[in-house]
């Protein structure tokens, strides 16, 4: 399915799907089946000029899972929709995953494929620069926490104080980034305690696909 | 025959289906009411002016004549049909969805065609019974005589000239699919091929006498009458017509067919 959905205005929901299912030979039946695994089941019957964007986009991957794919190909599944729509299709790609069809999705928005893949192709400039799962990607990141004193002026006293544990610390605006995974935000808060030091926030960051990115694209033009 | 069956879905949905034949009702029937209401107006009772009198009215094939008269706007109806449904898949978009589960282009092509002829068919009888009924209805009324109607002269008439607006309206249609093809926009393709039967034919015509001979339009009117329209008196043969108007849906269903099969969905 490209982009975005394209049927008959005039024509309901199942009146679109059946006609596809009668050129390609698929029995009507399966309309009925795919609109209520969509979440169409009850508006089959309205045209489809009176469907959201959100239902519009569903009835696509309707028509396209008519054949009973084993991979689903969709570009920009979650173009245009809002984010009620956005959730809809995300819940409907992860019920057709859990049935075992692969969904590949062709996206630019990186922060809602990091929420829906499990797997990723990562291109630039049309070479791939990762393959593989989306944890193995993430971990390549190096993990910070951020900690935020009370009180803004114990900024450069904790940073000074982390620094001595061997970790990185980078003062930003209101708080201090320190790079080290999770496990060292207990050791943080207890040697901030001891030091007089109230954290008024202690936030382990993974980072994000966008930011792994930038990371794995840095310095290219 | 699945493509044929697919493509009467879209044609059979109520508000298109019944609102194209109440059209070919109401054209049919203002045609042939007023050839019998105003069949004693100095003014006449026909199309540009001509007058068809009670005594051809009362000849066999006299409840024929409103049906006849009827073929140039119930070809409008099916140019209309045939290029918006063509065009339509381009506007929409949905000329990619067909060809996902039927790549084989000229086979869709001939199962929409197939499928609209199917609708062109039931829109000519429709158009018929609507002329012969009002005909039947108003013949008292206007003092008509049906007695050579119902006879075999007065069927055999009937069966000619349902064949041939049927073929007449075959030729709107097809000229409409290609206008459609060509434009891929359902009111362009319409507008323009209205405005060109409609007015560009009868300019040439007035202009250059001779090329009305030649002109599509003309040539599906000659064929829909059987032989000259009422009041025109140069029109070619029947057979002439046929031939030439078969021709000229010949090459435009060649056309037709390259640029269906040719050209990229996505232009």
């Amino acid at each position: 399915m490209i982009e975005g959905p394209a049927f008959y205005p005039a024509l309901s929901g199942m009146e679109n799907l059946k006609v596809l299912a009668k050129i390609g030979g698929i029995p009507f039946s399966r309309c009925q089946e795919l609109l209520d695994l969509v979440g169409l089941g009850d508006r089959g019957k309205d045209k489809y000029k009176n469907y959201s964007l959100g239902m519009k986009q569903r009835l696509g991957i309707a028509a396209a899972l008519l054949p009973n794919p084993k991979l689903l190909i969709l570009d920009e599944p979650t173009n245009g929709l809002d984010p009620a729509g956005i959730q809809e299709v995300r819940d409907l790609l992860e019920q057709l995953a859990a049935q075992g069809v692969t969904v590949f999705v062709s996206s630019h928005l990186l922060s809602e494929l990091e929420m829906i893949s499990k797997y990723l192709v990562m291109l630039r400039k049309g070479s791939v620069i990762f393959a593989g799962r989306i944890e193995e990607l993430l971990h390549r990141n190096k993990p910070t926490i951020v900690a935020k004193p009370s009180s803004i002026n114990a900024l450069s006293f904790l940073a000074e104080l982390i620094n001595k544990t061997g970790h990185k610390a980078i003062v930003e605006a209101d708080h201090v980034r320190v790079d080290a995974d999770e496990s060292f935000a207990i050791q943080l808060n207890k040697l901030a305690f001891e030091s007089g030091i109230v954290l008024a926030q202690l936030t382990p960051v993974r980072p994000s696909l966008e930011e792994t990115f930038f990371e794995l694209t840095e310095g290219e033009a | 025959m699945r493509i044929f069956l697919a493509e009467w879905r879209k044609l059979k949905r109520p508000t298109f289906f019944l609102g194209t034949m109440g059209s070919v009702i109401f054209v049919t029937g203002l045609v042939t009411s007023l050839l019998f209401l105003l069949i004693d107006a100095k003014t006449g009772n026909a199309d540009r002016g001509n007058r068809i009198t009670r005594e051809m009215l009362q000849l066999s094939d006299g409840f024929t004549i409103g049906f006849n008269s009827s073929n140039g706007l119930l070809g409008l109806v099916a140019l209309s049909v045939f290029a918006a449904q063509t065009a339509q898949e381009y506007t929409y978009g949905t000329l990619r969805n067909l060809l996902v589960r039927q790549p084989r282009r000229i086979r869709l092509l001939l199962g929409k065609y197939f499928s609209m002829l199917m609708f062109a068919l039931i829109s000519v009888v429709v158009s018929a019974a609507t002329a012969i009924g009002l005909a039947v209805a108003l013949s008292g009324r206007a003092k008509v005589n049906t007695d050579n109607w119902f006879t075999d002269a007065g069927y055999s008439a009937f069966g000619h000239s349902f064949v041939n607006v049927f073929i007449s309206t075959i030729g709107y249609g097809t000229i409409g699919m290609l206008l459609g093809l060509i434009f891929r926009s359902p009111i362009s393709s319409i507008s323009i091929g209205t405005a060109y039967l409609l007015v560009v034919e009868s300019i040439i015509s007035i202009a250059w006498k001779p090329a009305s001979n030649w002109m599509p339009g003309n040539l599906l009117s000659v064929v829909a009458t059987g032989g000259s329209p009422i009041g025109v008196n140069d029109a070619p043969t029947y057979s002439q017509a046929l031939l030439r108007i078969g021709l000229y849906l010949l090459a435009a269903s060649v056309i037709t067919a390259t640029l269906f099969k040719r050209r990229d969905v996505a232009n």
